[in-house]
C-alpha cells in the first residue's frame, strides 16, 4: 500500500497494463511528449516508446474511430480526450460505432476499447471545458461507464476497463487529480476493481446518500456535517460504475434507511439521479419514507465567473439539506 | 467532368490481362452481384425487404475489381451499399438475402439488416450506415497492422459524398502521418444522394483531395474491372510495401436510385442511358468475347447459375426463422467476468424490474403477439452456425474461423 495521487494512481495503472500486455497502446492529444494535459501519462512514452504511447492531431472523432477499428482488429487501444466536452465531437464514434459494432454484426467481434477523460467544474474554465456529462454515456447500452472518485478506484477499476471486451467511457474528474489516498501497490498483488460493484463508504441507518463521481466525496463531507450537527446517521454509497450499475447494494440501503438523496454535478433533466430514483421508486417503493432526493448541478452552462460557477455545482450544504428533507414530518 | 468516363481523360494504358479462368471469374462475380441486387429491387417491392435498400446495379466493376486486388487476410470496409461487396469477398449470397430478410441466418443475425452486412472470418469489416464514419475505423485496422507486425492491407470504400465529411480529412492526415498500410476509395458515382457531385464538392478532381494531407491519388475507370483491379492493386502495394497510403478515385455509376426511395428527379433519362451504354458486365463480356477467352453461351450460363445462386440465397432466406425473441439483448456486450449477463444495468437484481418487461417476452403475452404477427410466415429450418466468441481471436491469428 502506498499514498499517491488520484493521477499517480492513474499513471501507474496505465504502466502495469502496458507491461503486462503487449496489446495495449495508448493514443491521444498531448499525451507523449507533454506528458499528457494532466500529466496523467508522464513517463509512459519514454518507458514504452513512440509506437505505443501516440500523440495525436486534434481529431477526437478520428481518433476515437481509430480506436474502434484497432479494438475491432487484435489490439486493446486507450484513447484519451482532453475534457469529456471535447468527446462530443466524438458522439458518432462512440455512440453509432463503439458501442453499437457488436450488436449490429450480430456477436462477431468486439470492441475491446478505453476511452478516458476528466469532467468537472470548479477551474474556471468556463461553458465549453467544464460540464459533467456521465448522463449521457449512462443512457448508452454497448458501453460500460465508469466513474471512479479515490485512487485506489482509478487503479483498480481502470486495469478492469482495459481487459474488459467492451467499450468503457472512464471518467476522471479534474478536481480529483491531485487528490491523495492509498492505493495498492505490486506488492499487494494485481489491485483490480470489479465493474458492477458499488463501494460503501461510511455505514449509516437513517439516509442513503449515492454520490457519484467528485460527489462521493461531497457526500461523505455532508454525513460528517449530518452526524456531528444533526445527529443525523448518513449511509454513503459510491456505485462507481453506472454500467453495470450495482442496484443491489443502493436497494439493500435504502431498505435499511428508507430515504435516499442522490447527489451528482451534472444537469438535472434525464441525469443519473433521475434514473436512479426511478429505478429506486419502481423497485423499493414500499421502503420508502420520502420521495428521492436529488441534489444537481444547476441547469445552466458552466459559468466562468467564480463566485457563479462555485454557486452551479453541489456543496455539502444542498446535500446536507436534501437529506433532512426526507426527514420532514415524521 | 463528372459525366466523362475517365479513361477518355486519362489517355492509354497497357491493358491489364487476365489469365482466362481469372477473368471468368470476375465475370460471374459481377453477374452473381447484379442478379442479387436485381432480385433485392423487387423483394423490396414485395416488402420481404425493409427498411433503407441501396443498391450498386452498374458499380459492380469498381466492386470486383477493387476486391480481387486483396490478398485473403486484407480487410475490407465498406458502405451502407455493401450487399456486393460481400458477395465480392466470398460471404454467401444465401447469408445476404438472410439478412436483407431480417433473419438468424443473416450474416449479421438480422440485427443490422441491408445497411450493415459483416463477415469477420472472410475480413468483410462491414457495411456502415453513417457517411464517413467507416474512415477512421479503417485507419484503425491500418495501426493494427502496425502494432502487430502484420503486412495485413486495408481498403477502405466510400462514396463521393463522403470526401465532404471532417472525418475524411482527419482519417488522410492520422494515415499519411503514421504511413498506415491503407487504401482509401471512393466510388465516386456522381451523386452524394441526390446531389450531383458538382454541387456538393468545391474540388471535383476527386482523387486530389487527399494531397494536401500527405495522400497521393489515382483514378481508375470504375466501369472496367480490369483496370480498377490493376489501379487498386498498385496502390494496395504501395501502402502495403511503402506504408504509403493512397486515395483512388474509381469513376462509375449507380444504374438505379440512391435507395430504393428514390423518384430521381435530380438527373436525366439522358444521362442514365448514356452510362448504361458503358455498362460494367456487357464491356467485360464483350472484351472477353472478343479475345476469344469466353463465347457467348459461356457468358449466358454464367448468367444463368447466377440466377441460380440468387434463387437458392432467396429460398435459404425465406427458411431461415427470425430471430427469437428471446435473443434481443444478445451481444449488446461481450459478456465476461465483469458483465455477467445480458441486461447490464442491474442483471443481478433479482425478479423482472418494471420498465425492462422487454426482456421476458414469455412473461407478456402482449409483446409475445406481436412478435408472431410480424413472423408470421416463418418456417422452422436452422439458419447460419452462431460464430463462437473467440471466432475474433482465431480470426486474428491467422486461422480462418465462422
Amino acid at each position: 500500500m502506498a499514498v499517491m495521487r488520484y493521477r499517480e494512481a492513474l499513471n501507474q495503472a496505465l504502466r502495469e497494463e502496458l507491461a503486462r500486455d503487449e496489446r495495449v497502446f495508448l493514443m491521444g492529444e498531448d499525451i507523449g511528449v507533454f506528458n499528457g494535459a494532466y500529466k496523467v501519462t508522464a513517463g509512459l512514452l519514454e518507458e514504452f516508446g513512440e509506437a505505443r504511447v501516440r500523440d495525436t492531431p486534434i481529431s477526437e472523432n478520428t481518433i476515437v474511430g481509430m480506436g474502434v477499428g484497432a479494438a475491432m482488429t487484435g489490439t486493446r487501444p486507450v484513447v484519451e480526450l482532453m475534457t469529456i466536452n471535447f468527446s462530443l465531437l466524438a458522439m458518432d464514434q462512440i455512440v453509432n460505432h463503439a458501442a453499437h459494432i457488436r450488436y449490429m454484426f450480430g456477436g462477431q467481434v468486439a470492441v475491446p476499447l478505453v476511452v478516458r477523460m476528466p469532467q468537472g467544474a470548479g477551474h474556471q474554465l468556463g461553458p465549453t471545458h467544464s460540464h459533467s456529462l456521465e448522463a449521457l454515456y449512462l443512457h448508452v447500452p454497448g458501453l460500460l461507464v465508469a466513474v471512479p472518485s479515490t485512487p485506489a478506484d482509478a487503479k483498480g477499476l481502470l486495469k478492469s476497463a482495459i481487459r474488459d471486451n467492451n467499450p468503457v467511457i472512464f471518467i476522471e474528474h479534474e478536481y480529483l487529480y491531485g487528490q491523495r489516498g492509498d492505493v495498492p501497490d505490486r506488492a499487494d498483488g494485481d489491485h483490480l476493481v470489479r465493474f458492477g460493484e458499488a463501494a460503501v463508504r461510511r455505514e449509516g441507518e437513517d439516509v442513503t446518500i449515492v454520490g457519484i463521481s467528485r460527489m462521493a466525496l461531497t457526500a461523505q463531507r455532508a454525513a460528517d456535517v449530518l452526524a456531528d450537527e444533526h445527529d443525523i446517521s448518513a449511509e454513503v454509497i459510491d456505485p462507481r460504475t453506472l454500467r453495470p450499475l450495482d442496484l443491489d447494494t443502493i436497494l439493500a440501503s435504502v431498505r435499511k434507511t428508507n430515504r435516499c438523496v442522490v447527489v451528482e454535478e451534472g444537469w438535472p433533466h434525464g441525469g443519473v439521479g433521475a434514473n436512479l430514483a426511478a429505478l429506486i421508486g419502481e423497485q423499493a417503493f414500499d421502503d420508502l419514507d420520502a420521495p428521492v432526493g436529488r441534489v444537481t448541478g444547476a441547469d445552466v452552462p458552466m459559468p466562468y465567473s467564480k463566485p457563479l460557477e462555485q454557486i452551479a455545482f453541489p456543496h455539502e450544504p444542498q446535500v446536507v439539506d436534501a437529506a433532512l428533507a426526507t426527514m420532514r414530518d415524521i | 467532368m463528372a459525366t466523362t468516363p475517365a479513361a477518355r481523360q486519362r489517355g492509354d494504358r497497357p491493358e491489364a490481362a487476365p489469365a482466362p479462368e481469372t477473368a471468368r471469374e470476375w465475370l460471374a462475380t459481377m453477374l452473381l452481384i447484379r442478379r442479387f441486387e436485381e432480385r433485392a429491387g423487387e423483394l423490396y417491392a414485395k416488402a420481404k425487404i425493409g427498411g433503407f435498400l441501396h443498391l450498386a446495379i452498374g458499380e459492380e466493376a469498381t466492386i470486383v475489381g477493387a476486391a480481387r486486388a486483396l490478398r485473403e487476410r486484407d480487410y475490407l470496409i465498406s458502405t451502407y451499399r455493401s450487399h456486393g461487396h460481400a458477395i465480392a469477398r466470398g460471404t454467401p449470397p444465401e447469408a445476404v438475402m438472410a439478412e436483407l430478410f431480417g433473419k438468424e441466418g443473416g450474416c449479421s443475425r438480422g440485427r443490422g439488416g441491408s445497411m450493415h452486412m459483416f463477415d469477420l472470418a472472410r475480413r468483410f469489416m462491414g457495411g456502415y450506415g453513417i457517411v464517413g464514419g467507416n474512415l477512421p475505423i479503417a485507419a484503425g485496422f491500418g495501426l493494427s497492422a502496425d502494432l502487430l507486425r502484420t503486412d495485413d492491407a486495408t481498403l477502405c470504400m466510400f462514396g463521393d459524398g463522403a470526401t465532404n465529411q471532417g472525418t475524411f480529412g482527419e482519417t488522410m492526415n492520422l494515415a499519411a502521418l503514421w504511413r498506415l498500410p491503407v487504401v482509401f476509395m471512393v466510388t465516386n458515382n456522381q451523386f452524394g444522394m441526390g446531389t450531383a457531385l458538382a454541387r456538393h464538392s468545391a474540388v471535383t478532381d476527386l482523387q486530389r483531395k487527399g494531397e494536401s494531407f500527405g495522400v497521393p491519388g489515382v483514378r481508375c475507370d470504375g466501369m472496367d474491372v480490369a483496370d480498377t483491379h490493376r489501379v487498386v492493386g498498385e496502390a494496395l502495394a504501395r501502402a502495403r510495401e511503402d506504408r504509403q497510403p493512397m486515395l483512388v478515385e474509381a469513376i462509375t455509376y449507380r444504374f438505379r436510385g440512391h435507395s430504393m426511395a428514390d423518384p430521381e428527379e435530380y438527373r436525366t433519362r439522358a444521362q442514365v442511358a448514356e452510362w448504361r451504354r458503358r455498362d460494367p458486365i456487357a464491356l467485360w463480356s464483350a472484351r472477353l468475347i472478343e479475345r476469344g477467352a469466353i463465347d457467348q453461351g459461356e457468358v449466358e450460363a454464367l448468367d444463368a447459375a447466377a440466377v441460380a445462386q440468387v434463387d437458392e440465397a432467396v429460398a435459404f432466406a425465406d427458411a431461415s426463422p427470425f430471430p427469437a425473441p428471446e435473443s434481443l439483448y444478445d451481444d449488446v456486450y461481450a459478456l465476461g467476468d465483469q458483465v455477467r449477463g445480458w441486461y447490464s444495468v442491474d442483471e443481478r437484481s433479482p425478479g423482472v424490474h418494471r420498465g425492462e418487461h422487454e426482456r421476458e417476452m414469455d412473461v407478456d403475452p402482449r409483446m409475445r403477439e406481436e412478435y408472431d404477427q410480424h413472423a408470421a410466415g416463418r418456417h422452422d429450418s436452422g439458419g447460419a452456425p452462431r460464430p463462437a466468441d473467440d471466432a475474433q481471436a482465431r480470426v486474428h491469428d491467422g486461422e480462418r474461423g465462422g
